[in-house]
């Protein structure tokens, strides 16, 4: 049990789960709101986006910190993004739409923001299918080119985002902007502004 | 409401609306009392103040009434933020007396109204209308008020008078949303004279029988049950007969999702999502959305001849 407890990853699988015990929280206690299948889908949404930038942070910190060993925990970031994307697309499916599946395939092909964020949980589907060990080794070279479509996952996840909200675009531009950063630091410049960074960081210690 | 679990909570256990509620007027009056003392204010003109000589009308349905907590704590109000819960939130800051209403424009009889004379101009009546947001949700709201007409015919259109503005309260210091221009504010609506006119359209001034909450859009609103939500613009000052067609609010901020009409259409979707069924709150599965909103028979000769796909 101690060594559980020491382990950082069971901390970082707590805080994860977090979001979706507040929903149960809120559900039992008759706080989801007025429109408490609103408030799930929206909720769920934004984890899964929040889910997507954390793990895409995972690269730029290790080259500012110099810490190799936070790839560790780049895995289950990843697939708590995914969990909470079929959260989101489980919560759309039943309680949004109670299975009109004729509905929800006028939805995909009419709306573009469900087009978009179709797309994005699909294609999210095989990269938590080949997240282990093995497939990585089976994979081999492949698997990262494979897994450079969550550039794609996270944009469309945005677009989806900017696209349904009326007229308030803040959180989505919120979103935006995080994703850019972080796609930016894995252009070259971005990844020699990092390491200026980090050196700076270095001489300050 | 299928979410909420069983608890342990016993019936018995719950307090009752009208006990709490009375708790709440307690407090509320204190703080009235409070406040009219240094202020002078007349301390009956609050939410939740029960509202004297209110007629029940024909108009009522056979649907179940949305809960009072649900009208007042889900709401759409940009004035006071575009979070469904930032108006009950925020509303707070909002003065609602003194107010006025300036009717101009097009009339023989302009004026300046005071709320309080508003409130007698007609008797009240409570009218139990099916409220469709543009957003793919409805409520049923017990609301009170008095048919718009009465206050049009006081004022005495010209014959150059074809359409009737409605313009909000614009204060970012009582509006705390005002301060981000995510609408161009004041937020203006309109409806053409004949519109106006129609016996169902109203200009509400409570809810539950009672004063309307802040957040509702106190003291004065209309309300338009056919037509989509935003048409039934809240917190008026300004009332203006004129002879084009007024640009309103959502017009301006996106032209092409949406018209001057607005009517509740579940054959013209909004471009980006369907608009033929809706979630009733409270309910778990979505309905049919009716045509005009399920007032068909009494509106749909206002359009008569109109295409209704152009002109949404």
């Amino acid at each position: 049990m101690g060594a559980i407890l020491r382990n950082p990853k069971f901390w970082l699988f707590a805080v994860c789960l977090l979001p979706l015990a507040r929903l149960f929280v809120l559900g039992f206690t008759d706080e989801l709101g007025a429109n408490p299948i609103e408030f799930i889908t929206h909720s769920t949404g934004t984890w899964t986006l929040v889910g997507l930038l954390a793990t895409l942070s995972v690269t730029p910190l290790r080259r500012l910190t110099g810490r190799a060993d936070l790839i560790r925990y780049r895995r289950m970031l990843g697939l708590f993004a995914f969990f909470y994307a079929m959260l989101h697309f489980m919560t759309y499916l039943w309680l949004d739409q109670f299975f009109d599946l004729a509905g929800i395939a006028k939805d995909i092909v009419k709306r573009p923001f469900i087009t978009v964020g179709f797309a994005a949980c699909a294609l999210l589907i095989p990269l938590a299918a080949t997240s282990t060990h093995a497939m990585m080794r089976r994979l081999g070279r492949r698997w990262q080119q494979l897994h450079r479509l969550v550039y794609l996952i996270a944009s469309l996840g945005v677009i989806h985002y900017l696209w349904l909200v009326k007229k308030d675009l803040t959180q989505p531009l919120i979103f935006g902007t995080a994703l850019i950063l972080l796609l930016a630091m894995r252009l070259p410049w971005g990844q020699n502004a990092l390491h200026a960074v980090r050196n700076r960081l270095v001489l300050a210690r | 409401m299928p979410l909420r679990p069983s608890c342990d909570i016993l019936p018995s256990e719950i307090t009752p609306p009208e006990i709490y509620r009375e708790r709440r007027r307690f407090m509320l009056g204190m703080g009235v009392l409070a406040a009219s003392a240094t202020l002078g204010v007349a301390p009956d003109v609050q939410a939740g103040t029960r509202l004297a000589g209110v007629r029940s009308s024909a108009y009522t349905l056979g649907d179940e009434k949305t809960p009072y907590k649900a009208v007042t704590t889900y709401n759409n109000f940009y004035e006071f933020g575009t979070g469904k819960s930032d108006p009950a939130d925020n509303a707070g800051s909002l003065i609602t007396r003194p107010w006025t209403v300036t009717v101009e424009g097009e009339v023989g009889k302009p004026g300046v109204y005071d709320i309080d004379s508003l409130l007698k101009l007609a008797p009240l009546e409570e009218r139990i209308y099916r409220m469709r947001c543009v957003e793919g949700w409805s409520m049923v709201i017990p609301w009170v008020g008095f048919p718009l007409s009465e206050l049009i015919r006081r004022a005495a259109p010209t014959g150059k008078a074809k359409y009737v503005e409605f313009v909000s309260l614009n204060d970012p210091r009582q509006m705390p949303g005002q301060r981000s221009g995510v609408l161009d504010w004041p937020y203006v609506e309109g409806l053409r004279l004949d519109e106006a006119m129609h016996p169902l359209a109203i200009l509400a001034v409570g809810l539950y029988g009672e004063v309307l909450p802040n957040q509702n859009g106190a003291p004065i609103r209309l309300v338009v049950p056919w037509k989509y939500g935003f048409k039934s613009a809240k917190s008026i000052v300004r009332i203006r007969f004129v002879e084009k067609q007024p640009l309103t609010a959502w017009m301006r901020a996106a032209p092409q999702e949406y018209g001057f009409y607005s009517n509740v259409n579940p054959q013209v979707d909004h471009p980006r999502w369907s608009q033929a069924k809706e979630r009733r709150i409270g309910e778990f599965l979505k309905r049919d959305t009716l045509m005009f909103n399920g007032y068909g028979a009494q509106v749909a000769q206002l359009y008569r001849g109109m295409d209704l796909q152009r002109l949404f």
